[in-house]
């Protein structure tokens, strides 16, 4: 026999949850949907499309003019979440995604933020010596390309499309994918081929 | 600012503190609030966060993507441009 701890937040869930299906404002099949859809999404998701607009110049016209249409194309279940902005990376400029106010992130192909996404000093940081941030994640950006920052404050998220790195000519789609880490779509780092 | 902004269109954000006068749910950033800076691209309408935040009936506003310069933010700024999400009724002509 063993005794399940229960947290006073378990109890609240358990009840936000009774009342919600109770009230009829969601069903309980729509709230493990959505529960698998948050734990599906991962950075690998966001890797899958900008792999398929390094290979599809349609797709990255779509992406570019809607991610989170471009998303779903690709099965990524968008459904209730916030309008996903799409940001591209050029040979002269780069951008850097924050969140000065709180911690604005496109979960839904990106997954969890990272820890350091949500901390004051990334958030502060970003905004005013963004260059020497991204010297600290070991990014050095050219002098000649220029830093776009973008801060996520309302109803849009944000992720960058990156350059696609020298080296990768011919790849597969799923060879692409494997080199784009989070840090890259939210430009702290750009893909590198080892 | 009302009717539709295009790109290019000067603006100013509103040198305004509403948070010194009581409970409010803001989305323009402190380091913003006087500073000038130039639309860049109609992103759409959304209902107002200020009014959402606090269950009241929200009226659409809309939301733009500003530039703006960071050494004129802070003289010390690194970066060559700072892009925001801000709503209409923050911005007024510069």
């Amino acid at each position: 026999m063993s005794e399940v701890l229960e947290t006073p937040s378990d109890r609240l869930l358990a009840a936000v949850r009774q009342l919600l299906t109770d009230k009829g404002v969601v069903s309980r099949e729509e709230i493990s949907e959505r529960i698998q859809a948050t734990d599906a999404a991962t950075p690998a998701q966001g890797a899958r499309m900008v792999a398929k607009a390094w290979v599809d110049p349609a797709f990255r016209a779509r992406m570019l003019a809607d991610g989170a249409k471009a998303a779903e194309e690709l099965g990524i279940p968008m459904r209730g979440m916030p309008p996903l902005g799409v940001l591209e990376d050029t040979a002269e400029e780069h951008n850097l995604v924050v969140c000065t106010l709180c911690s604005c992130y496109p979960r839904a192909v990106l997954g969890y933020p990272p820890f350091w996404f949500k901390s004051a000093a990334y958030r502060a940081r970003a905004v005013r010596d963004p260059r020497g941030l991204l010297r600290e994640f070991g990014t050095e950006l050219p002098q000649a390309v220029k830093l776009r920052v973008v801060d996520s404050t309302a109803d849009y998220r944000w992720m960058v499309l990156p350059l696609r790195p020298a080296g990768t000519e011919g790849w597969s789609e799923e060879q692409l994918a494997a080199v784009v880490r989070e840090g890259d779509m939210i430009g702290v780092t750009f893909p590198k081929v080892s | 600012m009302s009717g539709l902004l295009s790109p290019g269109t000067k603006v100013r954000v509103r040198d305004d503190w509403p948070e010194t006068r009581g409970p409010c749910h803001i989305r323009t950033p402190h380091y913003l609030r006087g500073a000038e800076g130039v639309v860049e691209k109609h992103l759409g309408a959304f209902p107002n966060p200020e009014d959402l935040a606090f269950a009241r009936p929200a009226s659409r506003l809309n939301l733009y993507h500003v530039r703006f310069v960071p050494q004129a933010i802070w003289p010390d700024a690194g970066g060559e441009a700072l892009v925001v999400e801000l709503y209409e009724t923050w911005l007024e002509a510069a």
